[in-house]
């Protein structure tokens, strides 16, 4: 497995820089919006790498639920903390593309918005890793995987309903696609998907380090009768 | 028989009985509800047709603010004296208690609307151009909606830090499609626009989606330490 | 007669801090247990293992033949430091509501039955919050009988308690031992227990460190 690392971290870089080429040289240059249409290479398969990581959080949050294994905790865990990441791109990148494009930085449609409330969701999620009492952490960060993961087929119904009733622009376009482009966007996913599983990787190795410093220093404080008596970071006994 | 009906009725009736005795929590529920009413007539006082087109939002914004103030306390009673370990400990089916607490809130915010849809009625010169019959169906479900999950994630706060804002931090999230479908309604029924009926079914649905998952979980929740 | 309570290598930490590192004991039935130690030696830690309060981390606990905890709780009692109780219900009200919890039949019944033997009168309708410390206690202990479980789980039930009132609880402890019921008391009033107690067992930084059948025993071995 360690040699595998390196390797993929050499492919991802080269993916990347390929990817990063053809999205900002190599790519027709767009009709109607120019050269701003190159951020699509960016704005769209980060959404779709964002969705496919949260997706791995609720097959993880459920597997939690069922067999209490603490190595679906971990891929939870990071597969929230890249997805948001990749979240936070598409947030970003829609606006700056919208701004030039249609004279609006924000517009409701159906995947900004779902990747707005999807961001909202998980950065809750984040947020209550963060302040529950860690006993109790995999337990209640993985029912609340669960309930944002029912929320989303309603959310994309609520949001699609609502366009129907209050059209607005569409932030990358309907319709078809130029097969040039659809193989420049298919490449910078690929790069994206490989990036993704390089960080989520490292930091799965970082959670499982430092859960095994926790693992070991309790341990020590159940064979040490003195540590008993001294460290006490909750109230007990 | 001790079936969960029983029991959450047993649990309801309790609740009820304590807060008509001490009106602590009903009190400053109403207080607060009246003084949002207020601000926002201060803050957005348009024409009767614009405030048509906005009462929709208006409204459910104030009744979710209203709602976390009663959600909040949903627990509060229970966390004294640790009366929850005194439930844990006895084989009293978790979902009695937290069937009996939705009820409860629902009551609650139900009581609040009644007392603040007056007043907004009177603030924005509201009428319903739309069939009216139907808001009250909107009112029940969109309220359902915020009390099932108000009050699952008020039970999961409890074994959080910063318990009074974890619970909305938690909720407006996962409420957003159900709030999206309370407004539209709303605003739906009273320009008489357009159709309330998909909104209905959708907040039917998310109704019955979070309530199964709701009683799914909630033993796991209790039972976490 | 098998024991009514098993606990084989029960390990629990929260976090870094481990409150019990390995306790194994088990506690027979007719039988009153005190159970000693200082502050942090994990003696509350242990009862609301007992209690199905506390998951253990490691190491397991068999009640009346069942590590199901959940199974028998019906049969079990506890009583805590916090009263457990609603301080807006009249002692009458509260003990109701619990009866309900447990299914009781007879509920009424049942419930002065368990207000009378505390001492306590069933008909006062006082909120259990105007009760004075040592009242409240009683009603506590009163509401961990209702269901009239066969093991006790009390944790510090004489504190806050005036002797009369603590030596009368201890007499009716001994009785309920008498009929059969297993009594596990964590405490530091030693002495209240002494004469009453079959077993002392002692307890320090998370683990049992000696069983004496009396107070005096202990005392020799220090």
């Amino acid at each position: 497995m360690k040699r595998v690392f390196p390797i993929l971290a050499v492919l991802t870089a080269g993916l990347l820089s390929y990817a990063l080429y053809e999205a900002l040289v190599a790519a027709p240059t767009e009709q109607t919006m120019g050269d701003v249409q190159r951020i699509f290479y960016y704005h769209v398969p980060s959404a779709w790498t964002a969705f496919i990581l949260f997706f791995v959080n609720f097959f993880a949050s459920i597997a939690y639920l069922i067999w209490r294994n603490t190595k679906a905790d971990m891929v939870a865990l990071v597969t929230a903390e890249v997805g948001v990441i990749f979240c936070t791109v598409v947030l970003v990148t829609g606006p700056i593309w919208a701004r030039p494009v249609w004279g609006i930085w924000w517009t409701w449609d159906l995947r900004l918005t779902l990747t707005l409330v999807l961001w909202l969701i998980y950065v809750s999620y984040l947020v209550l890793r963060r302040f529950s009492s860690s006993g109790q952490t995999p337990l209640l960060a993985a029912v609340l995987a669960v309930f944002g993961a029912l929320d989303v087929p309603l959310v994309y119904f609520s949001i699609w309903f609502f366009r129907t009733q209050h059209p607005q622009p569409v932030v990358g376009g309907g319709g078809s696609i130029d097969p040039r482009m659809l193989h420049v966007l298919l490449i910078n996913w690929l790069a994206f998907s490989c990036f993704a599983a390089l960080v989520c990787w490292s930091r799965y190795r970082l959670e499982a380090l430092r859960r095994e410093v926790d693992e070991t220093l309790a341990l020590e404080a159940l064979l040490d009768p003195s540590q008993a008596k001294t460290s006490r970071s909750r109230s007990a006994g | 028989m001790n079936t969960i009906a029983s029991l959450t009725r047993a649990t309801l009736a309790k609740d009820l009985r304590l807060e008509w005795r001490s009106k602590d929590a009903i009190n400053s529920m109403l207080f607060f509800s009246l003084l949002v009413v207020v601000i926002f007539s201060f803050s957005f006082d348009p024409t009767a047709e614009e405030s048509r087109q906005i009462a929709g939002g208006l409204v459910w914004v104030a009744f979710l603010f209203a709602a976390v103030v009663a959600l909040n306390q949903t627990w509060a009673r229970e966390m004294r004296n640790q009366v929850l370990d005194a439930y844990r400990v006895s084989p009293a089916p978790p979902n009695a208690l937290f069937l009996a607490k939705v009820l409860g809130n629902f009551i609650f915010v139900t009581v609040l609307q009644a007392l603040m849809t007056p007043l907004f009625i009177v603030f924005y010169n509201l009428r319903a151009l739309g069939p009216a019959y139907q808001l009250p169906i909107v009112a029940a479900l969109g309220t359902w909606a915020l009390v099932v999950n108000g009050t699952f994630f008020a039970a999961m706060s409890l074994r959080t830090r910063s318990r009074e804002i974890m619970l909305p931090l938690l909720l407006f999230p996962i409420s957003i499609p159900a709030l999206l479908a309370m407004v539209e309604a709303t605003g739906a029924i009273l320009t008489g626009e357009f159709s309330a009926k998909f909104w209905i079914v959708l907040l039917a649905a998310y109704d019955v989606v979070f309530t199964i998952a709701s009683l799914f979980l909630f033993g796991f929740v209790l039972q976490a330490e | 007669m098998p024991p009514a309570v098993v606990v084989t290598d029960l390990v629990k930490q929260f976090g870094r801090f481990a409150a019990l590192r390995g306790v194994s004991c088990d506690f027979a039935p007719s039988r009153l247990y005190a159970v000693l130690g200082d502050n942090g030696a994990g003696k509350t830690t242990l009862l609301r293992a007992m209690a199905g309060l506390t998951p253990p981390t490691q190491g397991s606990i068999s009640m009346l033949g069942t590590t199901d905890l959940r199974s028998v709780c019906g049969q079990v009692g506890y009583m805590a430091h916090p009263s457990l109780l609603y301080d807006e219900m009249s002692g009458m009200e509260n003990l109701r509501y619990f009866a309900r919890l447990y299914d009781v039949n007879t509920k009424d019944q049942r419930c002065a039955d368990a207000i009378r033997a505390v001492k306590l009168d069933p008909s006062l309708t006082r909120p259990v919050g105007q009760y004075s410390q040592g009242m409240r206690q009683r009603m506590s202990l009163a509401r961990a009988l209702l269901n009239d479980p066969k093991i006790l789980l009390l944790d510090e039930p004489f504190s806050n308690i005036d002797m009369r009132s603590a030596r009368e609880m201890v007499s009716l402890l001994t009785g309920l031992r008498d009929a059969g019921k297993t009594i596990i008391v964590v405490t530091h009033q030693a002495s209240l227990l002494e004469g009453a107690a079959d077993e002392f067992v002692w307890m320090e930084a998370g683990q049992i460190v000696s069983r004496t059948p009396d107070l005096a025993a202990r005392m020799e071995a220090r």
